[in-house]
């Protein structure tokens, strides 16, 4: 990481922690906390579509099954609520440890299209187990997230501190996800399956352990959405919330560490001013996502690290390397970079 | 016997639109290899077209059938110009998640245009039809008939015409349908014509049975994957035969097992083929 990617993260996270005293009214302080509960989520999206490359079209069902697991634990059996958060995480992880099985015995396409499928089941299931789930009535009257010891969270300002806890623990642990051998052979699949199993990487195990991390990340995500909102209905299941991460991720940068995060914010704040529209959105958003994905593919982190690294090739070879800014070479250098500060 | 008679008779209705809107699919497939989740959109915008056009402009049905068949294949059309065109050398992930944008953009547009609200489009006939104690409505029997001269007229045109053998040729090979000087632009042009046609037409067959709302191509398409997974993505019997399958297995879950839960019988055997063949049930081992 270099000098000024280090102090632009440093003034990203004062900015975060100073966020409650900033912001003008309590309303800012809600729109932030739900962007950052959608972040852990598109964060865990990452690893699966940025770093892996499987599109999963059933990440938001995931989230979903955390939600509805604090919900259903603590409202109809009483369990207190940092157990069912737990829970939450495992049961998402466990499930996706089980759908893996099946739909990564498919490629490409065929993944994304089953795992529409996977979702779409999901969300019917939640809307019709009118015994577990309640139906399409929800779940109503969830506890908010219980104290620990001293530390309570009845004010929207102490609950925006818990949630920029998990999210800044769930991208401490991301970056040595990604860092790390196993993050490496996440990417290696992302870059070619056929040469990474070549080189003697397990496509399946690998993947398993990917989507899981991935759908463990949707469960906290939705566990704090439970805490948060306290309402549950089946329509967190739906696939069109699938799209609003996939939006964050791409608008922050596919497979960068902070891009989803940067993207739930940005992208929340915009969605603020576009309020007029309503449930319209998508005709306003459905256009401007297909123009960035033409014009900007690299979302706002991954081109400013683009930009980073083409600076600093210019810095070390004294002969100007033509292109040094375009996405493989840069991301090459970026992984060299990587290597070397781990080293 | 007639309970069992009706219940057939649901699953062929059911089987032949999804047939018509997964052919659609599984031909945009075959030429361009995208999975175009949009093309659940212009099924539904299929069935709002008609509906302007009988409602605003009292067109005749049949009319308002060709009507919207052309619009959505001239929408079709400019999807593809617009949108797959220019990313087909952008990385398959791009492709997907454009289409996605596509069909939310179609969904939000027909909402904020008419509603969320439910609306018909009159049944040309409402007769029922009664032979040998058997009941018919007529309308069942129509989309029937409509979607088998359909996919007949489809094989024809692929298999006897030179213009269909374009589109089979690019299939088969892009770099070889361009060597015997095959423009693959046009021709992914016409694919994405007759597909938006054909999800159009499917759509003003099945709503006078069936309300139309700004939701109803999300079911349909996610089947119409089903379907093209099973039947082999691009494969044009696969399409038909998986179709038939899927249309059966509901129209009897929804009998023997239970209404609620009928839609999610496509997909519960999706699961459990795919687990068993995860290549298809007719798919050529090579993917």
């Amino acid at each position: 990481m270099g000098g000024r990617e280090r102090y632009l993260l440093a003034a990203l996270l004062v900015l975060a922690l100073a966020f409650p005293a900033l912001a003008p009214n309590d309303y800012y302080v809600t729109v932030i906390s739900v962007a950052f509960i959608n972040a852990v989520a598109a964060i865990g999206l990452n690893l699966m579509v940025g770093y892996t490359g499987q599109l999963n079209l059933a990440h938001a069902a995931f989230m979903a099954v955390g939600a509805y697991t604090v919900g259903i634990l603590t409202v109809d059996h009483g369990a207190p609520f940092w157990l069912a958060f737990g829970l939450a995480g495992v049961i998402a992880a466990a499930l996706g440890f089980f759908v893996g099985l099946v739909s990564l015995r498919l490629k490409g396409h065929y993944f994304a299209v089953f795992t529409l499928c996977v979702g779409f089941i999901m969300f019917l299931v939640i809307e019709k187990w009118d015994g577990l789930t309640h139906g399409v009535v929800g779940i109503i009257g969830v506890p908010a997230s219980a104290a620990i010891g001293p530390l309570s969270f009845k004010s929207s300002i102490a609950q925006y501190y818990l949630i920029l806890f998990f999210l800044l623990a769930g991208l401490v642990v991301m970056r040595r996800i990604v860092a790390s051998l196993v993050g490496r052979t996440f990417i290696a699949i992302r870059n070619g399956e056929a040469l990474a199993e070549a080189l003697g990487i397990n496509l399946m195990r690998n993947k398993l352990l990917a989507f899981m991390i991935s759908t463990f990340y949707a469960g906290i995500a939705g566990a704090l959405y439970a805490g948060y909102v306290r309402f549950l209905g089946p329509d967190i299941a739906r696939e069109t919330v699938t799209f609003d991460m996939l939006a964050f991720t791409i608008v922050g940068g596919m497979g960068t560490l902070i891009g989803p995060v940067v993207g739930a914010v940005v992208v929340s704040f915009v969605t603020q001013y576009l309020q007029f529209l309503h449930d319209y959105r998508m005709v306003v958003f459905g256009p401007v996502l297909i123009l960035l994905l033409m014009f900007f593919p690299r979302g706002i982190v991954g081109s400013l690290q683009g930009r980073a690294m083409a600076r600093r090739a210019q810095r070390s070879s004294p002969v100007p390397r033509a292109g040094a800014g375009e996405g493989a070479e840069a991301e090459e250098a970026g992984l060299a970079e990587r290597a070397r500060s781990n080293a | 016997m007639s309970l069992l008679f009706q219940q057939a008779l649901n699953g062929l209705t059911l089987g032949s639109v999804y047939a018509l809107v997964a052919l659609g699919l599984t031909l945009v497939y075959g030429i361009l290899h995208i999975p175009n989740f949009s093309h659940g959109a212009l099924y539904t915008v299929g069935a709002y077209a008609a509906f302007l056009l009988v409602g605003k402009l009292g067109a005749n049905y049949w009319v308002a059938m060709l009507g919207a068949a052309l619009i959505v294949a001239l929408l079709a059309v400019l999807t593809e110009r617009l949108v797959f065109s220019p990313l087909r050398d952008a990385p398959p992930l791009h492709d997907m998640i454009a289409a996605i944008s596509l069909l939310l953009f179609f969904e939000a547009s027909v909402q904020a245009l008419w509603g969320a609200e439910f609306h018909r489009i009159q049944a040309p006939f409402t007769q029922i039809i009664r032979v040998f104690g058997l009941v018919a409505p007529a309308q069942r029997l129509l989309i029937v008939a409509g979607a088998f001269v359909l996919m007949l007229a489809l094989h024809l045109f692929l298999s006897r015409t030179m213009l269909g053998a374009t589109i089979v040729a690019t299939a088969q090979s892009r770099q070889g349908a361009a060597l015997v000087g095959i423009d693959a632009a046009k021709v992914s042009m016409l694919t994405f014509a007759i597909s938006g046609a054909l999800a159009a037409v499917a759509a003003v067959l099945f709503s006078p049975i069936n309300l139309i709302s700004p939701g109803m191509g999300e079911l349909v398409i996610t089947k119409a994957f089903v379907i093209i997974i099973l039947g082999g993505m691009g494969s044009v019997v696969g399409a038909i035969v998986g179709g038939l399958i899927i249309g059966f297995a509901e129209s009897f879950g929804a009998f023997y097992i239970s209404t609620d839960y009928k839609d999610i019988v496509a997909f519960v055997l999706l699961i459990v083929i795919l687990s068993l063949r995860p290549q298809g049930l007719f798919a050529p081992a090579a993917r």
